[in-house]
């Protein structure tokens, strides 16, 4: 299979380039020039070609959690969102603690996934915070990362350990920070609107408590502490303070960190109920500072499905929790990239060169000759409402249903194959 | 007499986002209902033909009561649902046990949750009024309106009464419900507990803290002294009961500071010699029971203010 993508302006963070030209695909790869005729060529004038997104956060529920996601509807939300490589969290049923569940994981994407699945493993037996995991092995079997993402590992000696251990392997660890007792019951962010709606608040230090921790036994040990969900504004500075430290730390937020404030909670929509909760104003201006300066590294989605019985229900009730695969780029694009704060190369290098980097994941995120040929076509034009009808995710809890969206995806391939167009 | 007009809303949630007007209304409403159950007459048919469900999945007394006796008064059927709440949590949805109650032709559905919200999920999934009899720490609205109708009653205005809440605000809906109804009406709102127990950002709803209750009392026209939840204690938001008691307790001495012809409300049921004496729960200056009285007017009227089909206006 031979495709030639032409006159498309194709960017490229890690090669620093942005021009108007052609791709060549061929065997799965991105190759100078084909040797034969293209069986495939593909007009792309107006639209632009990048390397194909890396989505570093989510859930794909499965083994144990089919009724809310399933690696084949899941991977085909992402393949719509424009993601080629998804990460999915370890806390499945069982959770991803084993090497079956990591070979499980790898067939079933491989069998009926249409882009990548890296699995992530647990840092501890059970996600129980006690005991290591077999960690040196599962990555032999395939993980790229461990955490015990949700279930924060509270003893700082445990926390420690994984650190130093991990670090011979190469593996970052990625944090869900959440000091437990602080956040306990807490179901929003603390403040004048928990007040308001009467619900019990989760307060800004309760993430900031356990980054500040890491940080020092990140510094400690030297290991490689990767910060998930960057939520707060101090969370920010910590992080930029860090990295100033020579730190070996990394993070990522999510697009509804630099969108939506806690104003959008209410008491009978549970689409506003995620983890971390939606702070305030001051600190989306912070993510987004922090994103324009380097502090914040990836934009991931922590897609985390679920059915709507789950979510249609009180409050305190309803699990913590957004899809978002099928409308990352389209905020990418319209809240950083039309609204100035990054440039549109800097912005998928949020997605692409710089999750490639940290989680050393060999010949993707870039478009460099000899890579594989995983591509994203986005149409700066395209403009669109996003309806919960049109969702392809099993999960339809997103807060964005109803929003209008200009520039999206328009195709997406994945080792040279088009797996996704409109 | 006044012409009734109805608020245009099906459910009565909570009262942050009430109006004015409306909030006017129903105390410009209350008047005529009261007389109807205090005086000869008892009982009309205003409602005649509905069904009100109560759904408490709290224990309650007086707040029930109340809503089955306005209910009552203007004739409607009135269905009593108490829920174990531990059955609750691994049985049927609420949305499920309102639809059940709506197939059953319930036109109200009065419902205290433990959860905040509970009502609202409800009214979203309904065709049934919705009335919110406390939900969580979020609003008590019918609470509210009987505080703010007695207010009204005794001192012939709302606006520029300085009105002091005692106790615990942070776990209190009736006082969230307070605030917002007060505030709205013009009335200067302050509040008064232990520091753990104040919101650290009600001061941006127009609300003045204090922590010491001898200087909050002084020169206040209202005070509204709030149940103290036992609880709290093992919660760690405060010492001890003693402790509370030195601090926070409406003793004589300390009500002498407010104005003379101030009004005192507790929201029931009271913990004698707890958040407030017996001496002072016993005074003239103490409204207790009116507000029970209140309430079942105040309910009444909301009963009828809510916007319900074959509904017609009346004249009293």
């Amino acid at each position: 299979m031979r495709i030639k993508i032409e006159n498309i302006r194709i960017i490229d963070p890690l090669e620093n380039k942005d021009f108007i030209g052609n791709i060549f695909i061929e065997n799965g790869k991105i190759v100078p020039k084909l040797t034969n005729n293209a069986d495939n060529v593909i007009e792309g004038k107006g639209k632009i070609a990048v390397p194909g997104l890396i989505d570093i956060h989510s859930h794909l529920r499965e083994p144990g959690y089919e009724n809310r996601e399933t690696i084949y509807t899941g991977t085909r939300a992402a393949a719509k969102g424009g993601i080629t490589t998804v990460f999915c969290m370890p806390n499945t049923n069982p959770v991803i603690d084993n090497v079956p569940t990591v070979e499980f994981i790898l067939f079933k994407a491989k069998k009926e996934g249409l882009v990548n699945v890296f699995p992530v493993g647990c840092a501890t037996k059970g996600s129980y915070g006690l005991e290591f995991s077999e960690i040196g092995i599962l990555k032999k079997s395939g993980i790229v990362a461990v955490s015990d993402d949700g279930y924060p590992i509270s003893n700082s000696q445990i926390m420690r350990r994984i650190l130093e251990y991990t670090k011979m392997f190469n593996l970052p660890v990625i944090s869900h920070s959440e000091d437990k007792e602080l956040s306990k019951n807490g179901v929003m962010n603390d403040g004048k609107n928990s007040t308001a709606l009467g619900l019990r608040g989760i307060p800004k230090q309760a993430e900031e408590i356990i980054i500040s921790r890491d940080i020092m036994l990140a510094e400690l040990t030297g290991g490689h502490l990767h910060v998930a969900h960057v939520s707060t504004a101090g969370s920010v500075d910590l992080i930029k303070q860090a990295k100033k430290k020579k730190i070996k730390i990394t993070a990522e937020t999510c697009p509804h960190y630099f969108t939506l404030t806690d104003d959008i909670v209410k008491l009978d929509d549970t689409n506003t109920k995620m983890f971390p909760p939606l702070r305030e104003q001051k600190d989306v201006d912070a993510i987004k500072q922090g994103l324009a300066d380097g502090t914040i590294d990836c934009i991931a989605t922590d897609h985390a499905p679920y059915t709507l019985e789950e979510k249609n229900q009180e409050f305190d009730l309803a699990p913590f929790g957004i899809i978002g695969f099928e409308t990352i780029l389209s905020l990418i694009l319209n809240e950083l990239v039309d609204k100035q704060i990054l440039s549109l190369s800097d912005a998928i290098a949020k997605m692409t060169s710089n999750p490639s980097r940290i989680f050393k994941l060999l010949k993707r995120g870039s478009l460099k000759n000899g890579n594989i040929a995983d591509i994203t076509i986005i149409d700066p034009e395209y403009h669109y409402e996003f309806k919960k009808e049109d969702i392809i995710s099993n999960g339809k809890n997103s807060p964005f249903i109803g929003r209008k969206f200009k520039g999206g995806v328009v195709m997406t391939i994945v080792s040279g194959f088009i797996v996704w167009h409109i | 007499m006044n012409r009734v007009v109805f608020i245009n809303r099906k459910d009565l949630l909570g009262l942050r986002c009430m109006c004015k007007k409306d909030l006017q209304l129903i105390l410009d409403s209350v008047k005529p209902f009261k007389n109807i159950f205090t005086g000869s007459i008892k009982k009309v048919p205003l409602l005649i033909g509905k069904t009100v469900a109560t759904l408490f999945y709290e224990p309650s007394t007086r707040t029930k009561t109340s809503f089955e006796i306005a209910a009552k008064k203007l004739s409607a059927d009135v269905i009593n649902i108490t829920i174990n709440t531990s059955s609750v949590i691994k049985g049927e949805s609420l949305i499920d046990t309102g639809k059940t109650l709506e197939a059953m032709k319930s036109d109200y559905i009065i419902i205290r949750h433990f959860f905040a919200g509970a009502p609202d999920i409800l009214a979203r999934n309904l065709n049934a009024s919705v009335i919110n009899a406390g939900d969580g720490f979020h609003e008590h609205p019918t609470q509210a309106l009987l505080d703010l109708y007695t207010i009204y009653e005794n001192k012939k205005k709302i606006e520029n009464l300085k009105v002091l809440i005692v106790g615990d605000i942070l776990h209190s809906r009736v006082a969230k419900s307070d605030i917002w109804a007060l505030t709205k009406m013009g009335a200067k709102v302050a509040v008064v507990g232990p520091s753990t127990l104040i919101p650290a950002n009600i001061e941006d709803f127009g609300v003045k803290v204090y922590y010491d209750l001898d200087e909050a009392v002084c020169g206040v026209d209202v005070v509204n002294i709030l149940r103290i939840q036992f609880e709290r204690q093992q919660e760690n938001f405060f010492p001890s009961i003693h402790e509370y008691i030195k601090f926070y307790q409406l003793t004589m001495k300390r009500l002498k500071m407010a104005k003379p012809d101030v009004l005192v409300m507790h929201p029931g049921p009271v913990n004698r010699g707890i958040e407030i004496s017996t001496e002072v729960a016993d005074s003239s200056n103490t409204l207790i029971n009116d507000q029970v009285t209140n309430g079942i007017a105040v309910r009444m009227a909301i009963l009828y203010l809510l916007k319900h089909e074959n509904k017609k206006e009346f004249n009293v």
